[in-house]
């Protein structure tokens, strides 16, 4: 199947009335393993993913998905995990099997990789739960496990550990690691520092709709020159 | 003329006693009906699910003219179904009038406009919900309506209870296309109607009760139904 690394934009532009709530010249990702994006509320970190996932549209400018445009046949090879899951009305189980069905496995293989993949995710003991009475941890694993096992080369995280208890989360982030370790590049918008210095490579920091710095992670936590950088790791808000 | 009390008496003898004829005729009027809610849905289902998933320009006229198709006064349904059957009618050929088959048509016309409007309204808010994950999951148009249906079930489920509570309490076009003769397409509402012109309230009374108690079960299943779906909700985060 035809790949969609690196995922990639150039002048996209999205005005929301007088307002510019994204513009990003050029951007790359899918070098690193893990990518971070941070900055401040509102810096259009969430839209961004959103229009790299193709899932939101832009007044200029393009999405590239390995230097094509984002095309329906590769649409599950970028996956996107939100802060709120979205699961349907049924079993753990039931959740994995349509997942896999929509994308075209026969029921009885189905069976066996949804089993599997929620072992993995640590959800053994809850495959015939309904998915909405899990707790919020356990239902962003399901998604995870939703998400992972679709093979996709690409995942988005935007917040996905936000509302999570801190055992859930170390599920997910060691349940990521081992997915990246098998070749999966990971791009994680986050406001917890921890988290991205434990997992990211590399790091992006928006404000007000641009990118202010890419670069590696020890890079940007030590020695970074930027001055917007800088302000922001020392803690201040960027208004101005 | 009976005194109502008497009628009334006689009313609940024939009904604990489920006389025969009695009998026949709600047995008639559930078949029509259900076949109705059958057919209307067969249709319904699937048309409020497109309603509710496409992004066609024609959405929003589709949406006035089936919201405005609820409100068809069930003798005009009556009177178009009459004129394609009877024998000058494009249908005449088929020699359906005056047969259960007419009737079924009949309500089923009536009540499909129901039925794709509350399956529109329940799966267009399921879809608000769940649209961006479907696309993540990279679900076709079939497989988005598909998986919708499953996911409001419950709630459609109240949507062929209103359908039926609405073709089985309908008098005006079943009595025209059904004509009611007696032990052929005589239901439950036209009884009613031509035994109270006779004067024969018992019959009436009798129909008349049975109709309340299955509307009255009906609206009472419709509403804890939708108690258990609000219960239960569809959203994840209670």
């Amino acid at each position: 199947m035809s790949k969609v690394l690196p995922v990639g934009c150039s002048g996209i532009r999205l005005q929301r009335g007088s307002r510019v709530v994204l513009d990003v010249p050029s951007l790359v990702l899918g070098n690193a393993a893990c990518t971070a994006i941070v900055g401040p509320n509102g810096a259009g970190k969430s839209l961004l993913v959103r229009t790299l996932c193709d899932l939101q549209k832009v007044d200029q400018g393009s999405v590239s998905w390995a230097g094509r445009a984002p095309d329906w046949p590769r649409r599950r090879r970028v996956g996107l995990l939100l802060q709120r899951p979205v699961l349907l009305r049924r079993t753990a189980l039931n959740n994995l099997l349509h997942a896999l069905q929509l994308a075209g496995s026969a029921r009885a293989d189905a069976f066996v990789v949804a089993q599997d993949a929620l072992q993995v995710a640590g959800l053994g003991a809850l495959v015939d739960v309904l998915a909405h009475r899990l707790s919020g941890g356990e239902q962003q694993r399901l998604a995870l496990a939703r998400a992972l096992v679709l093979k996709p080369d690409m995942l988005f995280m935007d917040e996905a550990t936000a509302n999570v208890d801190p055992a859930s989360t170390l599920a997910i982030e060691q349940q990521l690691t081992n997915a990246m370790s098998d070749g999966l590049k990971v791009v994680l918008v986050s406001h917890d520092m921890g988290q991205v210095r434990r997992l990211a490579d590399e790091v992006v920091l928006m404000n007000n709709g641009c990118v202010v710095e890419q670069s590696a992670r020890q890079h940007f936590f030590e020695q970074t020159n930027n001055p917007i950088s800088r302000r922001w790791l020392a803690g201040e808000l960027l208004v101005t | 003329m009976q005194s109502f009390s008497e009628a009334l008496y006689e009313a609940f003898a024939l009904i604990i006693a489920f006389d025969g004829e009695l009998r026949e005729i709600i047995l008639l009027s559930l078949t029509v009906s259900l076949s109705a809610v059958l057919i209307a849905a067969l249709v319904g289902l699937p048309a409020g699910a497109w309603l509710a998933t496409t992004s066609s320009r024609w959405r929003p006229v589709l949406i006035t003219l089936v919201s405005s198709l609820m409100g068809l006064p069930p003798v005009v349904v009556g009177l178009v179904v009459y004129l394609l059957l009877s024998n000058a009618g494009v249908l005449g050929p088929l020699q359906l009038l005056y047969t259960p088959t007419a009737m079924i048509i009949a309500q089923a016309i009536l009540i499909t406009p129901i039925l794709i409007a509350l399956t529109r309204e329940t799966l267009a808010q399921l879809y608000e919900q769940h649209r961006e994950q479907l696309v993540l999951l990279g679900a076709t148009a079939g497989q988005r309506m598909r998986t919708l249906l499953w996911e409001g079930r419950h709630g459609l489920l109240t949507a062929l209870l209103a359908g039926f509570g609405r073709a089985i309490a309908e008098v005006g076009a079943v009595i025209i296309v059904g004509g009611n003769i007696n032990h052929v397409t005589r239901v439950m509402t036209t009884t009613i109607a031509l035994e109270t012109s006779k004067g024969n309230l018992a019959l009436a009374l009798g129909l008349g009760i049975v109709l309340v108690l299955i509307a009255v079960s009906v609206n009472a299943a419709v509403l804890a139904l939708s108690a258990s779906v609000r219960r239960h909700g569809h959203a994840l985060h209670e």
